[in-house]
């Protein structure tokens, strides 16, 4: 026996709706962001991991008042990103309900946030959110991965590789690897992007970014995923949580 | 109605903790105050974080006092992750020795593994008679540490008032890496579990419905 490969499904909320179409049959509102979460959990999500893009401070709430409303019937660990920039903030997300915490742009600004976080509350509440992608020739960095902020769209120079090293030494819990190359290509996620970073940490990471197809999911853990995350394909209905587990049980991972 | 504390000492995510024993029908308060968390039917003791940060924060609200008041009187605490680790008598976290309740003999570890945290749904070997894991022996639980107990020795509880020595100790174990690990404990009132039943699903919904009964 050993500990199962999770699942995860991801639910970008913007002004308290979610964003990206929802198509199934059986939601009343299938733009609702807890009505979705419950759908997930009944299919035996391992996690799941809501997004706050607007994540302005007047969405704050909006957002804190749909992981409250999750937490009541959802007894699944969620992570809760986008937008945090303070201990504070994390304060009150693990208050309403999240149990670990992504931060991204913030802990970029200022790394020194990862410690603070991880001194509070612990390693376990951090995720890292690494947005990276192949390098485009503007800057050159050694691995040839570099961090990407405002959704893929500005290089920061930040080498990828040694960004999560850092992160991991600074007390980050866990990484969630989204490859802007593969994101929203549905051919796949980036094998070599999560081989790079394994070598490179010892905490868990979760792979994001390119899932189209059941057979696309096996690859990322034999590359050194623990997790993988996706969002659209589970949303459109292409595939179901129970699908990507059956077809990791058939690559021979346990799931749960 | 049965009643229940889920103590308050500023460590946990221990909102879920109170939506999963009240989703069992139980009357619960999240509070640090000694004589609530006395008298209730159970008293929950969560925790994430540091070892010795939670010592200290449990200390400052006499959440000390409280465990071996109840377990003194055979009223049934059940610590959870850190809650669980703390109950142990010494955690040897980023090298620091700190010193724990100590009902329950041995010391809180780093975990020897290619991946840390270990983080996710993991199997237990469950204890023989577990009363927290009947009908749930072979279910997943949700863990997230990078510390646990790899051994469970005699603790010397005299100085508390406290014997335990009647009631049958039942140890379930986790293999993790290159560890093996204590994922419940449970004798006489005292249980505590490394796990998260709040967090694990249908299958932590059980167990908190097991330990309920016994309330």
């Amino acid at each position: 026996m050993s500990l199962a490969v999770r699942v995860i499904p991801c639910l970008d909320v913007d002004a308290g709706r979610v964003v990206k179409g929802v198509h199934f049959e059986n939601l009343k509102d299938a733009g609702d962001p807890v009505e979705l979460a419950a759908e997930y959990y009944r299919q035996g999500a391992d996690e799941l991991t809501f997004l706050d893009v607007t994540a302005s401070s007047s969405h704050r709430n909006t957002m804190i008042d749909v992981v409250s409303r999750t937490a009541e019937q959802v007894f699944i660990p969620m992570t809760v990103g986008g937008g945090v920039r303070t201990p504070e903030d994390v304060d009150s997300l693990l208050r309403c309900g999240a149990d670990k915490v992504g931060v991204n742009t913030a802990a970029i600004n200022d790394p020194t946030l990862i410690s603070r976080v991880a001194d509070r509350f612990g390693n376990q509440v951090l995720v890292l959110s690494v947005d990276a992608r192949r390098e485009q020739g503007e800057q050159h960095t050694q691995s040839g991965f570099e961090v990407t902020t405002m959704g893929g769209r500005k290089s920061t120079g930040i080498d990828a590789i040694w960004w999560v090293k850092r992160a991991e030494e600074l007390g980050a819990g866990e990484i969630l690897l989204n490859s802007m190359d593969a994101d929203g290509t549905q051919q796949g996620f980036d094998i070599e992007m999560i081989q790079a970073v394994r070598r490179e940490v010892k905490i868990p990471i979760i792979a994001s970014g390119g899932a189209g197809k059941v057979e696309d999911f096996p690859p990322a853990i034999a590359a050194g995923a623990d997790a993988v995350l996706a969002a659209s394909v589970f949303h459109y209905g292409i595939m179901t949580i129970a699908d990507v587990k059956a077809e990791l049980r058939k690559a021979g991972y346990t799931v749960r | 109605m049965t009643t229940a504390v889920v103590f308050d000492y500023g460590f946990g995510n221990v909102r879920s903790m109170v939506r999963a024993l009240a989703n069992q029908g139980v009357d619960t308060t999240l509070t640090s105050d000694y004589r609530q968390a006395l008298e209730a039917d159970g008293l929950v003791v969560p925790g994430v974080g540091a070892f010795a940060a939670c010592m200290e924060g449990l200390r400052k609200v006499n959440g000390d006092r409280v465990i071996y008041d109840r377990i003194r009187a055979g009223r049934p605490v059940l610590g959870v992750c850190v809650g669980e680790q703390i109950l142990f008598e010494r955690g040897n976290e980023h090298g620091a020795n700190a010193t724990g309740v100590g009902l329950i003999g041995g010391s809180v570890d780093p975990l020897d593994a290619d991946v840390v945290p270990h983080m996710g749904w993991d199997t237990i070997d469950a204890a023989d008679n577990s009363v927290l894991l009947h009908g749930v022996e072979q279910e997943r639980f949700y863990f997230v540490h990078s510390y646990a107990a790899m051994a469970v020795s005699a603790a010397d509880t005299s100085k508390y008032e406290i014997d335990l020595s009647d009631a049958p100790e039942r140890v379930s174990w986790c293999d993790y890496g290159r560890s093996r690990f204590v994922a419940a404990y449970e004798r006489g009132p005292l249980f505590a579990t490394q796990f998260h039943p709040e967090k694990s699903g249908d299958a932590g919904a059980q167990l908190l419905k097991n330990w309920i009964a016994l309330l």
